[in-house]
């Protein structure tokens, strides 16, 4: 096989993604999407369990064929040889060989991308200092800790120097820590210039990393923008107010409504245009019998953007 | 507790065909033992044994004639009719010698010229001229068989011959008898002699339905044994079970060896493996040449152990060995990968190729020589990779034969590994794509 891909032309888009539907069977898992990743731009795919960024992700590396729509990586299809050359793909799953060491995981998916053995000894180098796995490169890959683990997957994504790599939740299950050294990898490539989609259902992450956001739900991309901005299209300049308050529910459910808040994790969350709107809150929550123990008022975030266009919370 | 008891009631009624095996797998091997032992009686298989009569007198035509009609015995004394050889010449003690050493029947019986003159033998001073027998040592019980059936065909079929011989003994040992004794001696001999011949010409005698008490077998035909094939091994069945218990182990290492596509395909790799450069077909040529290397090795290993602690002949044999194990290998290599492709679990690929590989092993030779089966279950043992490979092998160890001899072996497993391959390759498609 050979090691040398097909050229791309440097004008052409790292990704473009042209009405792209998916089925399986009676299920649209992926519903006409457009999107397009400009070079070395970080474009974050926020959405909860099941909305269909995983097969958007598998759409793109070729794994999963389309009903319809287009996808294009440097003006290649997906799943041709230049396409497979210029993406890298870090998959949820823990995809490495458990029984083999660091180094041999790398090597393994250096070959299958077709590195020449020349490149292969700098590439793992590289791969291994860029995880922190420096130290670990005879470690058995099973016996490594979760975020190493995760670290490695991430690793074998990059071995081949891919220029769009693709992450699909890469934090899963990582502790607070090794999340931030996750970060900090995504971050030091990102300013190397590589292209990165993100896939995400925590809004902490894509607010960190991502140029731009993309927000799905239903195989859908229901806004598309940076970060201030989906928060400015779905709020202007409107903040929320956070209380926590103690009362008769019923008294408590009235003045929720009477202002059009909604009860949240054991809070009441209003919308106010003006920070002046606090005081007419507490003063009817005073009439009403409510008692204030807490007060926080915040500028939306993307959690509220998605509660704002679905109803519904991110983490549901 | 019943808690874990429904949990794993529940997780293995979820994978159906690992439940449906788990039932089937201890009734399908009940099956076939019961097939092959407990229909022993009825179906005893019969022995291969080719007669070559040199001596063509009246009683070696008789002798002809019962092993021919001898229902535990395939007796032949030329080749089957062939469309381009209508009428086969009848076989000769080379030809014979050549059947024998080629494994084509496990005995030949060589009725020497002038046997007939004096075919019985009594006393320790005898020298009768002998019975030739041309046996191949792999299978110990053929001779033992046809020692038996021709002494007891020699009993029935030459009545006369027996009195008389037994009345020069008498003769010899107690003296002569009166005349009357004589005279009725020579009237019942007279009437064994017209049997005799009446069974020499193939006429049916009123004799031939009843059985053959007064005749008591035990050696009376002097029979002379000689092994044609396996001369230069000193334990002849080490190379026959060396090939055969390295086969169904093969068969099981492939089997496990390719499981990791399972694995893979769990973890996500094989998704991740794909998006690569490697396609499916690379990915599992890969898998097949890592699974025909594996079973060479095993092989090899089987095979130098057999030489360090048997003294089987490796190193006289080795173009031999190269060839039929690479072909083994390679059959194997892709039955593994095939199955692998079939399953959707490991527990399925573990029911599914323990069900086959020891149906396979049991009906092709590797538990227990085919020669011990029904004449149905050597047939059907054809259809398992077990006795190709397993003869092949024996052609190289035990019968000396070249390698061009193996290329029916080679051919079949070659094509074998060839469309279990294609089959593979085939299936495997639902991994491709989404």
């Amino acid at each position: 096989m050979s090691a040398t891909a097909a050229p791309i032309a440097v004008t052409t888009l790292p990704l473009a993604i042209g009405g792209l539907v998916k089925r399986f069977g009676s299920l649209t898992a992926v519903d006409g999407v457009s999107l397009t990743l400009a070079p070395g731009e970080c474009l974050g795919l926020l959405g909860p369990n099941g909305a269909g960024k995983s097969t958007l992700i598998r759409a793109i590396v070729g794994r999963v064929i389309p009903n319809s729509g287009t996808v294009s990586i440097f003006g290649a299809p997906a799943g041709s040889a230049a396409a497979s050359a210029a993406l890298g793909w870090v998959p949820q799953e823990l995809a490495i060989y458990p029984r083999l060491t660091c180094a041999e995981n790398l090597a393994a998916f250096a070959r299958y991308h077709g590195l020449s053995s020349r490149e292969l000894k700098p590439q793992i180098a590289w791969c291994l200092q860029w995880a922190a796995l420096e130290d670990r490169a005879k470690t058995i890959a099973g016996t490594l800790s979760g975020g190493m683990k995760r670290r490695l997957n991430m690793a074998a994504g990059m071995i081949h120097k891919p220029r769009v790599l693709l992450m699909d939740e890469p934090t899963v299950g990582v502790d607070p820590q090794s999340r931030n050294r996750i970060f900090e990898m995504i971050e030091a490539i990102r300013d190397q210039g590589t292209s990165i989609i993100y896939t995400t259902h925590y809004m902490e992450e894509a607010e960190r990393l991502c140029d731009r956001i993309a927000i799905v739900d239903h195989g859908r991309i229901i806004a598309e923008g940076a970060h201030a901005e989906l928060v400015r299209n779905s709020f202007g300049s409107r903040s929320q107010v956070i209380a926590r308050v103690t009362g008769s529910p019923a008294a408590i459910e009235s003045w929720t409504a009477r202002h059009n808040g909604r009860a949240n994790d054991g809070a009441v969350e209003f919308t106010i245009d003006q920070p002046t709107e606090i005081s007419l809150l507490l003063a009817d929550a005073a009439s009403s019998g409510i008692e204030l123990a807490d007060l926080a008022l915040r500028r939306p975030n993307l959690e509220s953007v998605f509660l704002y266009l679905t109803g519904r919370e991110l983490r549901d | 507790m019943l808690a874990i008891i429904r949990t794993a009631i529940a997780s293995l009624r979820r994978d159906k065909a690992s439940l449906a095996l788990s039932f089937v797998l201890p009734i399908a091997f009940f099956g076939i033992f019961a097939m092959i032992f407990g229909n022993q009686r009825d179906t005893v298989p019969r022995v291969n044994v080719i007669v070559v009569d040199q001596d063509q007198s009246t009683a070696s035509r008789s002798l002809v004639r019962a092993l021919l009609g001898e229902s535990a015995l395939h007796a032949y004394t030329h080749p089957d009719a062939k469309p381009n050889q209508p009428t086969p010449p009848d076989y000769t003690a080379a030809t014979a010698q050549a059947a024998v050493k080629a494994g084509d029947v496990s005995v030949a019986l060589i009725i020497p010229q002038g046997w007939g003159a004096n075919p019985v033998a009594f006393g320790p001073d005898h020298e009768a001229v002998k019975i030739g027998m041309l046996n191949d040592p792999s299978d110990p019980i053929a001779p033992q068989v046809v020692t038996g059936m021709l002494q007891k065909d020699a009993m029935t079929a030459l009545p006369a011959t027996m009195a008389n011989e037994g009345f020069k003994y008498e003769k010899q040992y107690f003296g002569d008898l009166t005349p009357q004794q004589q005279k009725r001696w020579h009237s019942y001999l007279d009437q064994l002699n017209q049997i005799e011949s009446d069974r020499a010409a193939g006429k049916t005698t009123a004799d031939d339905t009843g059985n053959s008490d007064g005749f008591s077998s035990g050696g009376f035909v002097p029979v002379q044994k000689q092994a044609v094939a396996g001369q230069t091994q000193n334990k002849p069945i080490i190379s026959y079970y060396a090939a055969a218990i390295g086969v169904m182990f093969l068969l099981f290492t492939a089997s496990g060896a390719a499981g990791s596509l399972l694995d893979e395909a769990d973890s996500g790799t094989l998704d991740r493996v794909l998006s690569s450069r490697v396609g499916m077909t690379t990915l599992l040529a890969g898998k097949l040449g890592f699974n025909m290397l594996l079973a060479f090795a095993q092989l090899t290993l089987m095979f130098l152990f057999a030489w360090a602690v048997f003294h089987v002949d490796l190193w006289g044999h080795i173009p031999g060995f190269v060839v039929m194990g690479i072909c083994t290998a390679f059959a194997v290599a892709s039955f593994g990968v095939l199955l692998a492709s079939i399953c959707k679990t490991r527990g399925q690929l573990g029911a599914l190729s323990t069900l086959l590989i020891l149906v396979m092993s049991s009906i092709g030779g590797s538990m227990f020589p085919r020669y011990l089966m029904s004449d149905a279950l050597q047939k059907a043992g054809q259809f398992t990779l077990n006795s190709w490979a397993i003869d092949g092998f024996t052609k190289v160890f035990w019968r000396d034969q070249p390698i061009t001899a193996l290329w029916p072996q080679i051919a079949v497993l070659v094509a074998v590994g060839a469309v279990l391959f294609a089959l593979a390759r085939r299936i495997a498609r639902r991994w491709e794509f989404a």
